[in-house]
């Protein structure tokens, strides 16, 4: 016991000792959660359109205004062609190409139905997908306002008046996030981002500089025991994690208003035993390593993986069944459904089991790994 | 009993022998000069008997315990000052001390009365709260040699200590191992400068993984009729 004190009251000395590492543990909380909450958005705003109304009318001056005031569609160029309207999409000056063809409202008005043409620049299909989504709903709406504005003018008005257009309401309840808030369901999954590269880092990078500048031989020939020097090589760099995450939950309530319904207790315990497997994992890169640009490449790459992989910014439902499969694998993405579960719908432990468990069982299989291959001995 | 036994021992990295079938022992308070080339197996053979490195065959007991078995044993009575540096640079001379006294699991009031002792027999009591990292490394030389010793062990061993250091630091360095040996401790040292080999009590010279020659700076000479442990050298490495 007294050597793992002696082991951590060192390690802290030299985190305080190195600045990069103090700026690293201080500055990283504030800026991941300031600028990632509020830059991974799935909202698209003003998507710059090249507007072709050929029609001319009020109907399309109307539609477009709309467009316009909802914020979602900013009109950049008017073309007087959908040939030059697609330059506008080649060089990428908008996103969209609104076509509204000669007649529009005169067909509307004689036929009951009104022709529209968009272009999307679909590089990026989920966005193309989402300014679709948005353009299908305010048309809706003009939809219906433009039927009630027709309809008291129209032939119909006498059979409409005695029949009024039936409609089925849809009123949505949002539930766990009622304001439909994007950075409600980002922060805890950004906190465990947080968490987790501080972790796995700092334990990936410790052992592997001992051996650089060659002090883990002068460790290995005093008699400390494996399991005190695995103890005081893993707690300073828990300890350091979990302080990042009641720091990042603070700026989480205090910034973000996020709701922490769940028990912070419950929270803090996942936490440890997350913590444990990542650190078991940085732990191990540390110990196959020789060099500390080695033990950064490996832990680098696997972290990418895991973190694309963790539904922090694709939901796991939309990928490929064998993709969903390996997420069974990633710790990053239990812990990330854990935090999401347990702040904001306020889940107690039954609810988060499976992954409690699932998280257990990483933790021991990675710190096994780890402490059977840090030796004192070479053979 | 001798302190250090070694028979026959050997290791191999997959085909190739670093050390082959070496036998010797040594006194308590001896300095045994270990001699021979770069890759002549020196360095191969300490990290054996310091409890790093497993042997292939043979045997070897440390202050009576056995290599292949008690390895921790071993490491609680000897101390160990490799080439490579061995304190951190980040910490202060004073933090260190406190470290690697309290890995070897001295009390609090020992580390403070052992650090206040080290620091003025060395001189360097004004250098208590410096970092590492300032000092030149002559001193950071003769502090890690002081630190190896603080926990009172019965075998130093020395892995090339001196080094990169000016002819002057080394002269105090043999001090300093001279008043180690005096105080009953058994030095272990490897080294390149021939000139220290004669500061030896006894030198084994290593050749391809063999100890070609072990005895007396003054028997090793007489032996291979030569003038100085330089020409010995030579002639042993050239043969």
């Amino acid at each position: 016991m007294r050597t793992i004190l002696f082991l951590l009251q060192k390690e802290f000395l030299q985190v305080a000792r190195n600045r990069a590492m103090l700026a690293i543990i201080f500055v990283m909380p504030i800026v991941q959660l300031l600028v990632l909450a509020n830059a991974a958005t799935f909202e698209v705003r003003s998507t710059p359109v090249s507007l072709v109304d050929l029609d001319q009318s009020t109907t399309s001056r109307q539609l477009v205004e709309k467009l316009q005031a909802s914020g979602y569609f900013e009109v950049v160029t008017s073309a007087f062609s959908v040939a030059e309207a697609e330059d506008a999409l080649l060089r990428s000056d908008a996103t969209l190409v609104l076509h509204i063809p000669p007649a529009f409202e005169q067909d509307l008005r004689r036929t009951g139905t009104g022709r529209l043409q968009l272009i999307f620049d679909a590089q990026d299909g989920a966005t193309a997908g989402v300014t679709q989504g948005y353009f299908t709903s305010i048309l809706a709406q003009f939809n219906r306002d433009i039927q009630a504005d027709f309809l008291t003018t129209d032939r119909l008005q006498q059979a409409a008046a005695t029949t009024p257009p039936s409609r089925i309401d849809v009123i949505p309840a949002y539930w766990y996030n009622p304001d439909l808030n994007y950075q409600t369901f980002m922060v805890p999954g950004i906190l465990v981002l947080l968490v987790t590269m501080i972790g796995t880092f700092l334990s990936a990078m410790n052992v592997v500089r001992e051996k650089e500048i060659g002090t883990i031989e002068q460790l290995n020939v005093t008699p400390i025991r494996k399991y005190q020097f695995v103890i005081g090589k893993l707690l300073p760099f828990l300890l350091i994690a979990l302080f990042e995450l009641a720091f990042g939950l603070v700026i989480a309530r205090i910034v973000f208003h996020v709701p922490l319904l769940g028990n912070l207790a419950l929270v803090f315990g996942l936490a440890f035993v997350y913590l444990l497997a990542m650190l078991g994992f940085g732990l191990w890169i540390s110990t196959v390593t020789e060099t500390q640009q080695q033990a950064m490449f490996i832990a680098w790459f696997v972290m990418v993986v895991f973190i694309l992989m963790s539904g922090l910014f694709t939901p796991i439902e939309s990928m490929p069944g064998w993709a969903q499969k390996l997420t069974l694998v990633n710790p990053v993405a239990y812990f990330i459904t854990i935090m999401r579960r347990v702040l904001l719908k306020g889940a107690d432990f039954w609810a988060v089991q499976f992954e409690f468990w699932a998280l257990t069982a990483y933790a021991v299989v990675m710190l096994t790994l780890a402490v059977g291959r840090y030796r004192k001995v070479s053979t | 009993m001798s302190i250090i036994e070694v028979n026959d021992l050997t290791r191999m990295f997959g085909s190739f022998t670093a050390v082959d079938h070496i036998s010797f022992s040594v006194e308590a308070g001896e300095i045994l000069g270990f001699l021979g080339a770069n890759g002549a197996g020196k360095t191969t053979a300490m990290r054996m008997l310091t409890g790093l490195l497993e042997p292939t065959s043979g045997e070897a007991t440390v202050s009576g315990f056995d290599v292949y078995t008690q390895p921790e044993k071993i490491k609680q009575t000897i101390g160990y000052m490799s080439q490579r540096f061995s304190l951190y640079e980040d910490l202060t001379v004073a933090e260190n001390i406190r470290f690697y006294g309290g890995i070897y699991g001295l009390s609090r009031r020992a580390i403070k009365e052992k650090t206040t002792a080290l620091l003025a027999r060395l001189d360097l009591s004004h250098a208590r709260d410096l970092r590492i990292a300032a000092l030149p490394l002559g001193w950071r030389q003769k502090l890690a040699f002081s630190v190896a010793l603080l926990h009172d062990p019965r075998v130093l061993f020395l892995d090339e200590p001196t080094g990169g250091v000016d002819p002057i630091t080394r002269r105090q360095f043999w001090d300093l191992i001279y008043e180690t040996a005096g105080r009953g401790i058994t030095v272990f040292v490897t080294t390149h400068y021939m000139d220290e080999a004669e500061y030896c009590d006894r030198v084994s010279i290593m050749v391809d993984g063999k100890i070609e020659a072990l005895g007396t700076p003054a028997a090793l000479k007489t032996q291979f009729a030569a003038a100085s442990m330089d020409e010995v050298f030579v002639r042993l490495a050239r043969a």
